[in-house]
C-alpha cells in the first residue's frame, strides 16, 4: 500500500443523512435519527480510507450512502467530478452501480442461500449486459479462482461453505463488474481472527494488482491500523479526527480519538497509554447535544464546546480534527 | 491485535489462491442439498402429514378419474330408487331423487377441489404481489395497502359472499373469482412481514449495488427466500376455501343444480325425514368435507414445520 498521490476519486461535501421516524396511522414524521451529520471528507486514488467509530457512529450509513444504497437528505458526493448525491437510480445504472461495489459484513447473510455461486458471481455481469455465456463464465471461474476457491465451486450454494470462503466469494463479486472504488463494511468483523489476516491480505493483493481504492470501514483500531493508508475517525455522525494513518496512532489529537487509541493493548515493550475512560452513554443520534456532539463525554471539554459546534480544519498539513482545542 | 496483523510483512507469491489454507476445505463428494430435498425429507418424518399427502392424493386422483370410477350418471334421476340404501349397485346409496351418491361425490370433488385450487391461485397470487409490493417499498405504500387490507379482513366474510353472490348469478368461475378477491389478504400479510425483513438482508443490498431492477430483486432475489411460508398459507387455505364453498352451496348460494358439489349435496339432504330415514345422504359428502379439509390442514402444518429451519 503506498501513499497515493492527492487525486480525488471521490469527495464528500457536508454528507448528511436522516432517517425520518415515522409513526401513526399514515406513517407521518415525527422525527429524525441523524446518522450522518455533515460529514466532508476525500478519498484519494488508490489508497485506503479507513474508517472507525463504535457502533452507531453512522460509519455504515455514510458507506451505504456513499454508494447510493440511500438517498442522502443533504450534501454532495463528487465522483469522478460528478455528483452522484441525487442522481436518479436509472443514471446510477450506467456508472455508479458498475464503477463502485460493496463487499458486507456478514457472510452469511451476504449471498442468496437459493443461489449458486457462479449465479451469484454471474448475475452482475448479466445486469449490464457484458460479454457473452461463454466469456462471463470464464470471468466467473477467473476469479473465484482469484480469490482462493476451486472452479467447481460454482456448481455449489452457499451453505456449502465457511464464513471466510463466503467473504471471498463476496469479494469475489465485488469485483466481477471490474470497479474502481470499493466500500467494503467490516468485512472481517464476523470472521475468526485466523481467517480475518488472510481475508485482509487478500483484499491488499486485489488491491494492487487491480489498483482499486478501498474505503475501509470497520470498528476494529487493529485492522484499521493494518490496512488503512488514513483515517477518519467518526462520533456520532460527523467526522472528529482525519490524518495519515501514522500521525493518527503516533499523535491522536481528538480527545476521542486519544481515548479510543488509549485502549488498544499493547505488546511487548511498547509501554501502555493511560486508559482514558469516557464516562456515560453516546446520546441518542436522533437527539445529538448542541454544539460539540463529544462534549457531553469530553474530559477536556470547556464552555464553548456546549454551544459552539467545531469545524473539521487543518491542524496541521493533512491532519484534520474538528475540536475547540487546536483552533 | 497488532501482534497477529504486522507478522505478515512479506507479501505472498502469486498466485494468490496459495495462500489460502481454507480453500477447497467443502465436500466436492455430497450433491448440492437443495432447500426442496431438506423440506421434502423434513417432511417425510412427519407421519400425520404423510397420512394427509396420500388420502388428498387420493381425492384428487379420484376426482380426476371420476369419468372412469364412476358407476353411474352423476345427474340421472332414477325415482324408482329414490333414497336406497348403499349396496352393490349403489355402494353409498342414492339420494332423493334416486341419483347415485358415489358418483356424484366423484363428480363433486371436481368441483369442490377445482374452486378450492384455482381461488387460492388467485388469492396467492394477489396476495404476493400486494405483499410484496408494500414490504419492498414501504412507507406510504405500504401503509396504504395494509390499510386495504385491514378494511377488508373486517368485512365479515359470509355475507360479503351472500350479497356478491346474489347480485351477481351464482356459478363456479364467479365463486372462484370472488374467494380470490376476499383470501388473498392473508398472504399478503404474509408476505410483506417476509419482505420487510428479506430486504434488509445483504444480498438483497448487494444486489442493488450491482445495480438491479426492483422488478428483478423482488421476483429472483426475495420471492424464491418467501416461497415456503406462502406455500404453507396456500395449503392451509385451500381447506378454507372448500368449507366455504360448501357452506354457501349448502345455503343455496354456491354451485347450482345440478352440477354436483359437496356442499350442494348437503344442501339436497336438509329436511328432517331425509336425515331420519337416509342417514348416508347428508354423511357421506360431510365426511368428504371433513377428511379433505383436515388433510389439507395436516399437510400444510407438516409443510410449516419443514420449511421451519429451527425444526431440525
Amino acid at each position: 500500500m503506498t501513499m497515493a498521490v492527492a487525486d480525488p476519486i471521490v469527495d464528500v461535501r457536508r454528507l448528511k443523512k436522516y432517517f425520518p421516524i415515522r409513526t401513526g396511522l399514515w406513517q407521518r414524521t415525527t422525527g429524525y435519527v441523524k446518522a450522518v451529520n455533515g460529514i466532508s471528507f476525500t478519498v484519494r486514488k488508490g489508497e485506503t480510507l479507513g474508517l472507525v467509530g463504535e457502533s452507531g457512529c453512522g460509519k455504515s450509513t455514510a458507506g451505504r450512502t456513499m454508494i447510493r444504497l440511500y438517498k442522502p437528505t443533504e450534501g454532495q458526493i463528487i465522483y469522478k467530478g460528478k455528483d452522484i448525491a441525487h442522481l436518479p437510480e436509472s443514471e446510477l445504472r450506467t456508472s455508479v452501480r458498475r464503477e463502485i461495489q460493496m463487499i458486507f459484513q456478514d457472510p452469511f447473510a451476504s449471498l442468496n442461500p437459493r443461489k449458486t455461486l457462479g449465479t451469484i458471481l454471474e448475475e452482475p455481469l448479466k445486469v449490464h449486459r457484458q460479454f457473452s455465456t461463454k466469456e462471463r463464465q470464464e470471468r466467473v471461474v477467473h476469479l473465484l479462482e482469484k480469490v482462493g476457491l476451486k472452479r467447481e465451486s460454482i456448481h455449489h450454494y452457499p451453505h456449502e461453505f465457511s464464513g471466510g470462503q463466503r467473504q471471498r466469494v463476496g469479494i469475489a463479486r465485488a469485483l466481477v463488474l471490474n470497479p474502481s472504488f470499493i466500500i467494503a463494511d467490516e468485512p472481517v468483523s464476523a470472521l475468526d481472527v485466523s481467517v480475518q489476516a488472510q481475508v485482509i491480505n487478500l483484499l491488499k493483493d486485489l488491491q494492487e494488482e487491480y489498483e482499486l481504492t478501498y474505503l475501509f470501514i470497520s470498528h476494529d483500531l487493529g485492522v484499521i491500523r493494518h490496512v488503512a493508508d488514513r483515517v477518519g475517525v467518526m462520533y456520532l455522525g460527523q467526522m472528529m479526527e482525519l490524518a495519515d494513518k501514522k500521525k493518527i496512532y503516533a499523535t491522536p489529537l481528538h480527545p476521542y480519538t486519544q481515548s479510543l487509541m488509549s485502549a488498544i493493548p499493547r505488546v511487548g515493550r511498547h509501554k501502555q497509554r493511560e486508559r482514558i475512560i469516557l464516562r456515560g452513554e453516546v446520546p441518542s443520534p436522533s437527539d445529538p447535544p448542541q454544539g460539540c456532539v463529544f462534549h457531553t463525554r469530553c474530559p477536556q471539554a470547556f464552555a464553548d464546546c456546549k454551544h459552539v459546534r467545531p469545524q473539521l480544519k487543518a491542524y496541521q498539513p493533512g491532519h484534520y480534527v474538528a475540536c475547540h482545542l487546536y483552533h | 491485535m497488532h501482534h497477529r496483523t504486522e507478522a505478515r510483512q512479506h507479501k505472498p507469491a502469486k498466485p494468490l489462491s496459495t495462500n489460502t489454507l481454507e480453500a477447497g476445505a467443502h465436500r466436492h463428494d455430497a450433491r448440492p442439498d437443495t432447500l426442496a430435498k431438506r423440506v421434502l425429507s423434513q417432511f417425510l418424518k412427519n407421519k400425520l402429514a404423510v397420512f394427509g399427502a396420500v388420502i388428498l392424493l387420493l381425492v384428487i386422483s379420484a376426482a380426476i378419474l371420476a369419468p372412469f370410477i364412476a358407476p353411474h350418471d352423476p345427474s340421472k334421476i332414477n325415482l324408482l330408487q329414490r333414497l336406497a340404501a348403499p349396496s352393490l349397485e349403489f355402494p353409498l346409496g342414492t339420494d332423493i331423487y334416486g341419483r347415485d351418491i358415489f358418483s356424484r361425490i366423484l363428480y363433486g370433488a371436481q368441483i369442490s377441489l377445482l374452486v378450492g385450487f384455482a381461488s387460492m391461485a388467485g388469492a396467492v397470487m394477489i396476495g404476493t404481489i400486494v405483499g410484496a409490493l408494500a414490504g419492498y417499498y414501504g412507507g406510504k405504500t405500504d401503509a396504504f395497502l395494509m390499510r386495504v387490507v385491514d378494511v377488508l379482513v373486517s368485512f365479515p366474510n359470509i355475507f360479503l359472499l351472500i350479497t356478491i353472490i346474489s347480485i351477481f348469478r351464482p356459478g363456479v368461475d364467479k365463486l372462484i373469482f370472488v374467494f380470490a378477491l376476499f383470501s388473498w389478504m392473508t398472504t399478503a400479510r404474509l408476505v410483506r412481514g417476509e419482505f420487510l425483513s428479506l430486504k434488509k438482508r445483504e444480498y438483497v443490498l448487494a444486489a442493488k449495488t450491482v445495480g438491479m431492477s426492483d422488478w428483478r430483486i423482488i421476483f429472483s432475489e426475495m420471492l424464491p427466500n418467501a416461497i415456503g411460508p406462502i406455500i404453507v398459507t396456500a395449503t392451509l387455505g385451500v381447506g378454507h376455501i372448500i368449507i366455504a364453498e360448501s357452506a354457501l352451496s349448502f345455503l343455496g348460494l354456491g354451485v347450482q343444480p345440478p352440477t354436483p358439489s359437496w356442499g350442494n349435496m348437503l344442501h339436497d339432504a336438509q329436511g328432517y325425514s331425509v336425515m331420519r330415514t337416509a342417514w348416508w345422504v347428508p354423511f357421506f359428502p360431510g365426511l368428504m368435507i371433513f377428511v379433505t379439509v383436515l388433510c389439507f390442514n395436516f399437510v400444510g402444518d407438516g409443510l410449516r414445520d419443514a420449511f421451519d429451519p429451527n425444526m431440525k
